[in-house]
């Protein structure tokens, strides 16, 4: 059976069409989900995906974490059952949510940054990597002007030492990213959020690569119960 | 305030006759203030003076630029792609399957000079609004700027806000922004250039139009709430020179809120998939004013209106502030009333307000044939009662006098024949390096990084590609490109030849894609048209355009006049700003400029004529500070052949690339195809030192250079012989250096060292504390 890979559209949702395109082309099928309802239409995973949720009015998802569509997806989220993919202004609405640890604040040089971006995949043991090696680069886009990940020490720490460190940025963070972090999972390693654009890196005529295709193909693996997952 | 003063109603307009009216304050001049109290048989009210004076104002009334503007229309040619002709929104022209793509580009520079953020944010919505009103959805946007010299510090004001402000708004909506123009020069200190274009896409039987048909149809007004800014924002700021006083202009400046804007293009496309509306008109210049007496004046000519019910931010405004407040991201639509419950339905789940505001009504034969009878009420007293198309339509139309200036004979005398040239392999390599770093050839990044380029995902191309190039739909293949050009340099030299120049560039940068050119937006951006001189730069340019698209088969679907940009008698160098759109049957034969590593051994040729053209050139103008002579020959038959060959190029499969040679000529656009594929290029010229300085810097036009893999080269020869474009063999692709060569010398720029020239200009300047 196709699995059904759920893409949430908050007021302001940008990349919802292209991260429905990104599941598609995985071989999933996609589910738009409605910020207002909720209902998450028994999907199987969900992507929450970039641009300015309720116009990032007060804090970069603040306000989407408390959708309709959320109250069903945070716990199904928390216990380590319903994979979740947070992009960009997902990313952020992770944090807002507590799903994931940290911050994201203004990029350093206060401005909004768009290029193909290098990074490099720190752990395959989560549900949207598993098809990467640990310690590969690929190219996907970053396209963000509130893309500064920051937490304090002690939580760094902890994530380096559980291997929760998803992607790190190659070559230096270029929004002033701590530990040039660009993703993080929980401790489960279903919820993953991330500011680069793994979406619009599936197509070589409209991307800068098709190193993004993993994220998607990554679930449909774990979905499938072919990937373990844990990051421990 | 609005409740406690007596209300001038129009039964109190008539038994007052004497009383003084502000008209002058607005911008009327004496006759056009007598001409209303003819029209109206009496002094107009306050709010039809509102109506009046931004009606007739020359942003909105074209009224100095008109009988120049008629030329497009009457020299337009037969095409038949063009759906939609000038005098709309927008144009509209059929790209094939059954889809058609609306485009424009306006002007939103006086704003931008006052607040640069907000002045370019809100340009941005504005032509948004444009393109969805036409019934389209908005897929791409492009900006042409033009700042004062780039290490001038109010530059580091402007620059960095304008394009702060087109960052925050359009990727906010989540529009590419697929490319654009950044140019630098001293006339524009004060008087900045922010020229934003979009492009929608829709299917035939979608296109709308502002009419308002049928009476007892609602009017209804959506989005934003209406308040106190930009009262009089575009038509104030917009025909007027600024001077010392325009600081006091900052309140006329309105405030974008891209979120809303958003919203209101979801809204709207659902209100048009499911056939709510009529007819439907965006709210710009002149709002309220200039939204009811066009939508009345494109139906029955009847409407009737209780300002009162508009939605308001603040309480306190009075119905002339209502009527001329350009508050941001509103929309006024014709709705009939069975469909009203749905249309109020679907506002409601995108969280956007909307208010039945009046209907349209009957007129007699007589109010017709007086143009029509817009009726509008303020608590039932009747503040507003005027014929919509003496507003709308048949404002002021002047007939300017322009003269060629005196001093334009002197300036064309001065040619660059007198400028030392580079006299050894060393000062041409210096030199190269010196334009390939000029604040307007070098590359844009540190502006194009702060916009989203992948949205949608459908760019195909986009800066710093000679054009952007979106696939019309995820469904399709087919895909359209599109290129903004402007050359102020050029146009001062000569109006009529630097305008038909803008058109070529633009014209080669589209067909360098591999798409066909097929139709083309303009904004004209000029100093007073009070100015003989600049009425007379206007005059020529505007017939050099009309005469190349004719020529060129391309009709003018639209555009804008900026006229007022000067400050005090010094005007800017003309900027006319042409966009050319085209189409390609498969984004995957697209073109791009890049000189790749997979393309070593690759034939460079070099197609077209050079000509010892340097006058305008960025040689003159980066080495030696010089603007004198005439601009380069245009030959629009050698554009035509030439882009002939690079679309057949792309469709055949047999370039490797190809990138049009514009500003610095061969010699840059050698360093720009190395930089953006990273492989380097070997060339040999013809001549000594200096035929290898012709072929370098000139810019003659109808130029190209290709890179043709060894197996095509003989198809590839033949495509150019067919044509009748000469090619000749300059060199191939390869190494890690650009390395020219002539009669008796030679230099190598390794591609790393042309990187830090072309990279390190703008962030030098803008990144410094």
């Amino acid at each position: 059976m196709t699995a059904r890979v759920g893409v949430v559209t908050f007021p302001g949702s940008l990349d919802d069409r292209d991260a429905m395109r990104a599941v598609r082309i995985a071989g999933a099928e996609p589910v738009p989900l409605w910020h207002a309802e909720a209902d998450l239409k028994g999907v199987d995973a969900v992507v929450l995906p970039g641009g300015f949720s309720y116009g990032d009015y007060l804090r970069c998802g603040a306000i989407a974490r408390f959708a309709p569509v959320m109250g069903e997806l945070v716990p199904a989220a928390r216990s380590g059952a319903l994979p979740v993919l947070g992009i960009c202004n997902g990313f952020q609405i992770l944090c807002e949510s507590r799903l994931l640890p940290g911050a994201l604040t203004r990029n350093r040089s206060l401005h909004f940054v768009n290029r193909p971006q290098r990074l490099r995949v720190e752990s395959g043991a989560t549900a949207w990597t598993a098809r990467y090696t640990p310690g590969e680069e690929i190219t996907v886009v970053l396209k963000s002007g509130e893309g500064r990940y920051t937490a304090d020490a002690a939580t760094l720490d902890a994530l380096e030492a559980s291997g929760r460190v998803v992607v790190r940025y190659s070559g230096g963070a270029p929004n002033g990213s701590d530990r040039d972090i660009a993703g993080v999972a929980n401790e489960h390693g279903n919820v993953v959020g991330l500011m680069p654009h793994p979406e619009h890196a599936v197509e070589a005529l409209t991307g800068p690569s098709e190193d993004g295709l993993g994220f998607f193909t990554s679930v449909l693996a774990h979905l499938a119960g072919s990937v373990p997952v844990g990051a421990d | 305030m609005s409740h406690t003063r007596a209300m001038d109603t129009v039964a109190h307009a008539e038994t007052t006759p004497d009383t003084p009216q502000p008209y002058a304050e607005l911008g009327m001049a004496d006759d056009e203030y007598a001409r209303v109290r003819r029209i109206l048989g009496r002094r107009p009210t306050a709010a039809e003076l509102a109506i009046y004076s931004v009606m007739w104002s020359e942003h909105c009334s074209y009224k100095s630029s008109k009988v120049h503007l008629k030329r497009f229309g009457e020299t337009a040619p037969e095409s038949d792609a063009l759906l939609v002709g000038m005098g709309e929104n927008a144009g509209v022209v059929d790209v094939g399957e059954g889809r058609a793509v609306t485009f424009k580009i306006e002007s939103h520079n006086h704003p931008s000079y006052v607040e640069p953020h907000q002045g370019a944010a809100t340009g941005v919505g504005g032509i948004v609004r444009d393109i969805l009103t036409m019934g389209a959805r908005p897929i791409a946007v492009m900006d042409a700027l033009r700042f004062g010299p780039a290490d001038a510090p109010d530059t580091r004001r402007v620059l960095p806000g304008v394009v702060s402000g087109i960052s925050f708004y359009g990727n906010c909506l989540g529009l590419p922004n697929i490319g654009g123009e950044l140019g630098f020069g001293a006339g524009y200190a004060a008087n900045p250039l922010v020229n934003a274009l979009c492009v929608g896409v829709m299917r035939h039987e979608d296109i709308k139009l502002a009419q308002a048909p049928g009476p007892g149809n609602k009017v209804v007004l959506f989005g934003a709430t209406t308040g106190p800014d930009g009262i009089g924002g575009a038509s104030v700021l917009a025909s007027a020179t600024f001077d010392d006083q325009s600081q006091a202009k900052r309140p006329s400046v309105q405030v974008g809120d891209p979120f809303l804007e958003k919203l209101l293009i979801e809204c709207s496309l659902e209100l048009f998939a499911e056939d709510l509306v009529v007819g439907i008109q965006d709210l710009g210049a002149a709002g309220v004013s200039c939204a009811t007496t066009e939508l009345a004046a494109g139906g029955t000519g009847g409407m009737r209106i209780e300002l009162d019910r508009v939605p308001l931010r603040d309480s306190t405004l009075t119905p002339e502030e209502i009527l001329m407040s350009e508050s941001q991201e509103r929309m006024m639509a014709v709705v009939e009333p069975a469909k009203l419950e749905a249309f109020l339905a679907a506002c409601a789940k995108w969280n956007i307000e909307a208010a039945v505001i009046g209907e349209v009504t009957e007129v007699s034969p007589e109010e017709a044939e007086r143009g029509g009878r817009l009726r509008m009420t303020w608590h039932g007293e009747t503040i507003v009662d005027l014929p919509p198309r003496t507003a709308a339509d048949e404002g002021p139309v002047y007939e300017r006098p322009y003269a060629r200036p005196a001093e334009q004979d002197a300036l064309q005398a001065d040619t660059p024949d007198r400028l030392d040239r580079p006299k050894d392999a060393a000062a041409l390599r210096e030199q190269l390096l010196s334009v390939l770093a000029a604040p307007g050839v070098c590359d844009p990044t540190w502006v194009t990084q702060q916009y989203d380029s992948y949205v949608m995902g459908n760019t195909v191309l986009g800066a710093p590609a000679d054009g952007g190039m979106v696939r019309i739909a995820e469904d399709s293949d087919r895909g359209i490109a599109l290129a903004t050009d402007g050359n102020g340099r050029f146009t001062r030299l000569d109006p009529y030849t630097g305008t038909r120049a803008a058109y070529a560039e633009a014209y080669r940068n589209v067909a360098a894609t591999g798409a066909r050119p097929i139709a083309v937006t303009n904004c004209l951006n000029f100093g007073s048209p009070e100015d003989p001189g600049v009425m007379w730069q206007f005059a020529e340019s505007t017939r050099g355009l009309a005469e190349a698209c004719r020529d060129m088969g391309t009709p003018v679907t639209g555009g804008n006049v900026s006229f007022y940009n000067q400050t005090g008698h010094s005007a800017i160098d003309p900027t006319p700003v042409i966009g050319v759109l085209g189409v390609i049957g498969d984004v995957h034969d697209r073109l791009t400029s890049a000189f790749r590593a997979a393309d070593d051994g690759a034939a460079l040729y070099l197609l077209g004529e050079t000509r010892a053209e340097l006058g305008g050139s960025a040689w003159a103008g980066t080495v030696h500070g010089h603007l004198g002579g005439l601009p380069p020959r245009v030959d629009l038959e050698a554009e035509r052949a030439l882009g002939e060959v690079l679309a057949s190029a792309a469709e055949y499969g047999v370039a490797a690339a190809a990138h049009d040679l514009s500003d610095g000529g061969l010699a840059v656009a050698l360093a720009e195809s190395a930089l953006r594929g990273g492989a380097g290029c070997s060339v040999r010229l013809e001549g000594g030192v200096e035929g290898a300085f012709t072929a370098l810097f000139s810019e003659s036009t109808a130029r190209a250079v290709v890179a043709v893999r060894p197996d095509a080269e003989d198809a590839f020869r033949e495509l150019c012989s067919r044509n009748g474009v000469p090619a000749a063999a300059i060199g191939t692709v390869g190494g890690t250096a650009v390395a020219v060569a002539y009669e008796g010398g030679g230099f190598e720029i390794p591609v790393d060292e042309l990187r830090r020239a072309h990279t390190a200009t703008l962030p030098e300047i803008f990144d410094a504390e």
